[in-house]
Order: C-alpha cells, then structure tokens, then sequence
C-alpha cells in the first residue's frame, strides 16, 4: 500500500498516515462540534445560558485519551527510527562528502564520484562529512535524511528496493546555491552494480576535468559562460579582468598561470570585480602541483 | 449616552497630555501598550511584504524576481522580523501592558519606568536590525537560526543583528519580569490566584519563560559575536568548536520562547469564548493549570530540532517522547474552549470568528507536530516546506489571529470606537482562506520532499508552488483590508459604549477609552470567578451612571 523504494519508507508511510487519520479524525469532529455549538447555542435559539464550570470525568477522558494517542504515535515513530540508527555490519561502506555545492561520494576501491550509484536489495551505509558548513544529505523518496556536520561524523544506512534514480537534495541552507546542490542516486541490479564498480574509468582527455567535477568547482564556475557563484571558466585563459587588491584597489589583468595558480591557492586575495570574497575555500592541500597543472591544461582547452 | 462617551473620550488617557514626548517618555501603561503597537503593526508590514515576495519568487521555477543572495537575504529578514520583532512582543508588549493591569484592577504595571525603558531597548534594537540594511557589509543570509558554521563564516553582517537580537531579548526579559512582580503585588484585593482572568495566567507562565530562558540564547550569540570578532573557536570547527553546541543552545532558547509567542493567545482565547457565550469558561483550573505545565515541559523538548544531527541515538528518543507529552497540555486546552461553547448563549461578533479561527487554524498546527514529533517520520520532512508550513499554522495562524482577534475584540475598549463589522467580516474571510491555501500547499509540497529556504526547485513542485503563492495574494489582501478598516474607525468609527460585547472582566467596568488611572471606583469582583455574567446587570447599570 506504501512506498516501498527503501526499507524504511513503508514504515515512515505507515506511521504518517496513521497520525494523519487521527490528527483528521480530531479535526473534523472538533471543527463540526464547534460550528454545531455555534449554530445551536446561538443567542436567539438559546436566550438564556447554562454555567457549566467544568466536568472532572471529561477532563480525565480527554487527558487520558489523547495521552494513550500520543505514547502510540511515539512508538510508530520510535519503531521506525530505531531501524534508521541500526545498520548492518556487512554494508557497503561510501563516504559521502558534501561541500557547497556539491556531492561526491568515494567508493572502498577509490572511486569518486557526483553521483551516487547502489546495487538493489543491498545495505549501503554512508559515512556522512562536510568540508565547509552544515550540509544535509536528503533522499525524498528512501525518506531519510541526516547532517554533515564539519568536524564531526555522522551516518546514515538504507536498502533500496526498487531499480530507478532518485533525488538527493540537501536540506540543510547552506549558501546561495543550496536549492541547486542537487545529485540523484542510481539504483541498479547487482550485476549491473558490479559491472559499473569495477570498470575502469573512462580515461578522459582531460583529467583536470575529473578533478573539478569531484571538487565542488562546478557547482559555482560554469563552463558555458553562465555567470555563477564564480566567474565562468568558459574562455578564461588569456581573458582581461578587474581585479580588486587587497587594499581595495582595482586592477586589470590576463588571466594566466600566476592568476589562477593565485586563485588556487589563496582565493580571496584577488577577487574579480563584482564577485563576492570569502566564497571560496583555498585548495592549496588539496591538489597536488601536478594536479593544478592538469587542471590548468584543462581550462586553457575552453575556447 | 453619546453625551457620556464623548466626555469619556475627553477624559481617557488620549487626552491627559499631548505631544510628542508625552507619549515617547510616557510611563503609563496604555501608552507604552500603544507605543508598541504602532510598531509592531509597521514591523508586521514590512515583514508581510519580504513574505509575499519570496512567495512571489518562488511562483515558478528558476530567477522570477530576485537573485538566490537577496532571497536568502529576504527570508532572513522575514525571519528575524517576524520573530524577534513582532511575534515576541506582540501580546504581552501590547496587551499584556494594556489589559493587564486592568484587569488585575490597579492602575499600572508594578515597575513603569522598568516598562518605559524596555520599550526604548525595543526601538533601539529594532533600529540596530534595520541598520544592518544599509551599513555594512549586507544584510545577513543566514537564517534567522544563525547556525554555525555558516554565521561565523559569511562576510555579511551578522554581528550587528545578532547584536540586535541580543537587545531585544534584554526589553523580553524585563517585560517578562515586570507582569511577575505586578501579578504577584498588584491583584484587586479580593482577587486571589483562582480568581485571576485566564489571560493573566497565561502572561504570568509566559514571563517566567522570558525571564529564564532568554539568558541563554542572549550569551548564545555574544559567543557568536566573539567567535567572528575575535576568532575564539566555539562552534567553528575551523576553530576547534562544534557546530552542534551552538544547536543546543539555540534551541534550549528558542523552543521554550515558542510558547512565549503561543501561550498569551491562548490566555486571549479563553478571555473572548467566555464573553461570546455569555457564561463561565469550561474547566478554569485545568486550563490555567496546563498553561503552567506547557511552560514547564517547554523547556526539555528543543532536542526535537535536531533529530538529523547526529546526536546520541538515546536522546533523541527523549526528546522525542517529551515533545510528545507537551501535546496533552494543550490538547487540553482546545477540549475545553469547544466545550465552553456548550449550552451558551452566542453572540456572533468578529472577535469569536477570529478566535474560531484560531482554534481551527492551531489544531491544524499542533497535529501537524505531531508527525514532526515522530521521530522516523521527522527524519523524512525536517527541514523542509513542512515544517515552514506547520510553524507558520502555530505561529501566524495561532498567534498572529489571535493577535487580530485581540483587536477586534477590544478595539472599541482601546480606541473608544466601534470598526465596521460587515467589513471585518470580509476581511476576515479572505485571511483564513488566503491563509490556508498559502500554507496547505506548503505543507504538501513539504511532505513530498521540497527542502525549506530554497530559492529554485524542482519542475515536479510546481503546482504547489503556484497555489501556495496565489493564496498569499488573497491572504495579503485580506490583512490590507482588516488594518484598513481598524485604521479607519480608530478615527471615524461610531462610538463605542463601555461594554459593548457585554464581558464582566474587570476592563468592561470602567469608560471606554480607559481614564489615565484607569478605575474611578472600585470594580465589581463575583466571589464565583473572573467570568460570572450574574454580575453583567450590574456591572453595566454602573457603567451607565459613570
Ligand atoms: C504575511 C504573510 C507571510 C508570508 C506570505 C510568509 C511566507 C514565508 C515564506 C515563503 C517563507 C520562506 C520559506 C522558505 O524559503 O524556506 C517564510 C519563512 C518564515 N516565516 Fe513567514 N510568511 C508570512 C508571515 C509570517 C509570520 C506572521 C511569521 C511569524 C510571526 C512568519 C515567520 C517566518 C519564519 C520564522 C520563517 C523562517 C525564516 C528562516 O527560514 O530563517 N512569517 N515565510
Ligand atoms: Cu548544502
Ligand atoms: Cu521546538
């Protein structure tokens, strides 16, 4: 009758609608015995009012009555939760990071990606980080979600159930591009799974590419010319920018290996004009010199 | 009568001096309620518009208005407004201060100075928020949560504004422990505990929250301040603090300070039903009662916030069960308002609408916690439209109707003249319609897995999207109207009689418009309780002789 796309999501179903019949059970009669009241006990049908200062037999039923309710509602709930917090030992272990504005996800064999992709029927447990604010990795249709907190560690586990993709969202604000930190995660059959986690991957031309896939870069610099959190890496190389000093001085420079091994490395010091300081974080340990350099070749190629 | 009510207007407190500073350095306490109220009315205004353009932004998919920074922006500043600027004070700054003392039959809160001087600490706190507006670095994105590490990395200017909240919270406090001092020194002499209106009860569990958890939250964001200022790591990671200490002390503050916006409405609530059916409210003592014990429980229940961050599996599971057991209190409550409508003898007025309303309005807001109490199912719609919708149903269609309601209900008391009904029906109307399409759309889109603070979403959230926004259209429409009307015959309205809705609470004895001293002979206590309508013959054969 419930969804059943994770192994939770018929139990949060179940307890939804459960509290949702009493909630409406509740609100309807109370809304009708109101109106009733009102109409019947209107001063031209009843000129004359009765003092009713309580009833104790009342009070209790409808202490005890809603008492017995909300101790069921927190069971459902607690049921269904208890499962969320306990995961299996022989589950897939991912690491899954979150950084404004992106996702990536690294498998045991050291695979990285921006999406995520699972076997069926399989328990997969995400270790959950954050390398800069509050993130918080939300799966509408598996129905969980929980926190990256930066500096500390959190989990979370499912099954998923039926083949398809699925929307991860972050539902923690994060920054002006958190409505667009948005991944999927592919559900295929074990097979499938297993053919996709042990191809090789596809070397690309460029691998600076991969590098700023897996990095959050493109969550703010576009390769299309579409302005973002960052300016467009769309023929940058060689491009003349105002830049803004430290000192708030402006300047116009080219674009070149010393501008953007600069913004590599200490990004809020020489901002473009009209661009935002304190939006990038410093990938100075992050890349290696060789990698910089990849990553350079690669933007030098977006004409 | 119009003879006597024109003089009563000649001789109220509107006319005891004038000018400027008779009002802004002004220790009565009909003044100061007024003083906030014009306030808070702008402050509303201003936080109505920032509501109705997110809603306008967000009416189709991608850019429709505004850049993603302006509306983080915007739904900060809606936040921070409606919240620290509106929906705190409202009640008891405007008639907890006003009705209050009235109703307790003395002729001012205990500490007047203490009571000018908060207001003060209001205005400049509300000045400081909206300096951050124009000086500075921008107006904060953060959420009017402030989380960390978020507010100590932006580079807007959240230190001004949490500067200011910390002000605000400083007027809170001392309004809060201004009403316990005059609750427990300034009753009618005859007025026993039991004996006091509901709504007096409500302010006095209310105080005790202001006085006692605002503390927290006001060193929650010094610490903030510090930690940006001065780079001492708290709750920056970077730093070697913990985002999540800075949850728990946000929110050990902030849940309990949501039944300082709640629990005065409720006391409003069972000040108008009696009155409407002209007979005793039903079940006195369990509704004062449950007022103190959802101000007790409030306080061990802000864990409920934070059931996806990570904390220990154990707790959660408290806080849950907790969270759940407020939810008796105030099922309470709402049982025994329906049933002081049993065997009356109703009179329709605007003010019982509005109060109807509200019921039907917060049922719908405390069954909707109910699921977020739950904790798998809170795993699935925290943090989404959900929860913006069920808060909005608690907070604008609980507090903020009552809020109207209060002025419809003592309106005439207040401004010594009568609003046009017919319009405020209508007004009305739109409002609780408006209302409820907004938010209901909300609510759905929420459970179906929209996050919350989102600037651009996905094509399949659409439709509720576009209801949603639509609705505040008829919603705004309908509040314009409603403060039209009021604006209007505070004015031109006819003149009101002392009694008009035939109460027998203690400010139904004296003239409308009150005098500066508010009783010119002793009022008229039944030894039965606040709402004994044997006493209403004569307590209006004497509101004539007057
Ligand atoms: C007048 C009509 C109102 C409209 C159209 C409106 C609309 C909205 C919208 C669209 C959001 C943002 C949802 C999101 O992006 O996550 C929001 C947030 C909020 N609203 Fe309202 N609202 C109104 C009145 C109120 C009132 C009366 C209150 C409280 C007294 C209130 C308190 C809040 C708070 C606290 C937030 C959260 C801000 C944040 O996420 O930091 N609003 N409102
Ligand atoms: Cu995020
Ligand atoms: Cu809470």
């Amino acid at each position: 009758m419930f969804s059943n796309v994770s192994n939770f999501s018929n139990d949060v179903d179940y307890a939804l609608a459960m509290i949702i019949g009493i909630s409406l059970f509740f609100l309807v009669g109370l809304t009708l015995i109101m109106i009733y009241f009102m109409w019947r006990y209107d001063h031209k049908r009843n000129p004359k009012a009765t003092d009713i200062e309580g009833h104790i037999g009342l009070e209790v039923l409808w202490t005890v009555v809603p008492t017995i309710l909300v101790v069921m509602m927190f069971y459902w709930g607690y049921n269904g939760y208890l499962k969320m917090r306990t995961a299996p030992d022989d589950a897939i272990q991912i690491k899954a990071t979150g950084q404004m504005w992106s996702w990536s996800f690294e498998y045991p064999n050291g695979r990285v990606t921006d999406t995520l992709v699972v076997p069926l029927d399989k328990a997969v447990k995400l270790d959950l980080f954050s390398k800069d604010v509050i993130h918080s990795l939300y799966i509408p249709a598996f129905r969980i979600k929980e926190d990256m907190v930066p500096g500390r560690d959190n989990w979370m586990w499912f099954i998923a159930q039926q083949e398809g993709t699925y929307n991860i969202l972050c539902a923690e604000y994060c920054g002006d591009r958190h409505s667009y930190m948005i991944s999927h995660v592919d559900v295929l059959p074990v097979e499938d799974y297993e053919k996709w986690y042990n191809a090789k991957e596809k070397k690309s031309d460029y691998p600076g590419l991969a590098l700023l896939k897996s990095n959050a870069c493109m969550s703010c610099h576009s390769v299309d010319g579409t302005r973002l959190v960052g300016p467009s890496f769309l023929g940058i190389w060689g491009r003349k920018e105002i830049i803004v000093l430290e000192n708030g001085v402006e300047k116009e420079i080219a674009v070149e290996k010393e501008y953007l091994m600069r913004s590599l490395n200490e990004p809020n010091v020489e901002v473009v004009k009209t661009y935002s300081k304190g939006m990038m974080q410093s990938y100075k340990d992050v890349f290696t010199e060789e990698e910089k350099e990849q990553i350079i070749d690669y933007l030098k190629s977006l004409k | 009568m119009t003879d006597t009510n024109t003089t009563a207007m000649e001789q109220s407190f509107w006319n005891e001096k004038k000018g400027i500073f008779s009002w802004i350095f002004t220790l009565d306490h009909k003044r100061i309620a007024l003083l906030y109220l014009y306030a808070i009315t702008a402050f509303f205004l201003v936080g109505m518009t920032l509501g109705f353009l997110m809603r306008l932004e967000l009416i189709a998919p991608g850019q429709t208005i505004m850049e993603a920074t302006t509306y983080n922006k915007v739904f900060t500043f809606h936040g921070v407004i409606m919240i620290f600027l509106v929906i705190i004070p409202s009640i008891p700054a405007v008639f907890g201060n006003f009705m209050l003392p009235i109703m307790l039959g003395t002729d001012d809160v205990a500490l007047p100075r203490l009571n000018l001087f908060s207001w003060w600490l209001y205005i400049i706190g509300a000045s400081m928020a909206l300096l951050t507006l124009v000086y500075g670095p921008g107006s904060a994105d953060t959420g009017w949560t402030f989380y960390a590490p978020y507010s100590v990395n932006t580079d807007t200017n959240v230190t001004l504004l949490l500067f200011a909240a910390f002000v605000l919270g400083f007027s809170s406090i001392l309004t809060g422990l201004n009403f316990i001092v005059t609750i427990h020194r300034l009753r009618a002499p005859k007025m026993t505990w039991f004996k006091m209106p509901l709504f007096a009860w409500s302010l006095y569990a209310t105080a005790w929250i202001q006085l006692l958890a605002t503390p927290i939250v006001g060193i929650t964001l010094l610490m903030v301040i510090a930690e940006r200022t001065f780079g001492i790591g708290l709750f920056d990671p970077a730093l070697g603090g913990d985002p999540v200490l800075y949850q728990h002390l946000f929110w050990i503050y902030s849940h309990p300070v949501v039944y300082v916006m709640i629990l005065p409405a409720m006391g409003i609530i069972s000040e108008i039903l009696p009155t409407a059916a002209q007979r005793t409210i039903f079940g006195y003592k369990a509704i004062a009662i449950s007022s103190m014990a959802i101000a007790f429980l409030g306080y061990f229940v802000w864990g409920h916030h934070m059931f996806t961050s990570g904390m220990s599996g154990e707790a959660r599971v408290v806080f849950s069960f907790v969270t759940y057991l407020v939810a008796i209190p105030t099922a309470i409550k709402v049982f025994n308002w329906v049933a002081t409508l049993y065997k009356g003898s109703i009179h329709m007025t605007p003010n019982l609408l509005w109060s109807t309303s509200f019921i039907f309005n917060f049922m719908i807001g405390g069954l909707t916690g109910l699921i977020l109490g739950a904790l798998s199912v809170d795993v699935h719609v925290h943090d989404t439209a959900y929860v913006v919708a069920h808060f909005h149903y608690t907070m604008f269609g609980g507090t903020i109707f009552v809020f109207f309601g209060a002025m419809h209900y003592w309106f005439p008391k207040i401004f010594g003249r009568m609003y046009n009904k017919r319009l405020s029906y209508i007004s009305l109307t739109l409002t609780f319609i408006g209302f409820n399409v907004t938010y209901m759309a909300m609510l759905i889109v929420g459970g179906q897995g929209m996050p919350r603070r989102y600037y651009d979403y996905l094509p399949e959230f659409t439709t509720l999207n576009q209801i949603s926004t639509v609705g505040s259209w008829v919603l705004v429409i309908g509040i314009l109207m409603m403060i039209y009307n009021l604006v209007r015959s505070a004015k031109k309205g006819e003149i009101a009689t002392a009694n008009p809705w035939n109460g027998v609470t203690l400010e139904w004895q004296i003239p409308s418009p009150p005098p500066l001293h508010n009783f010119v002979k002793a009022p008229i206590l039944s030894d039965k309780g606040p709402y004994d309508f044997s006493i209403l013959d004569q307590v209006n054969r004497e509101n004539l002789e007057n």
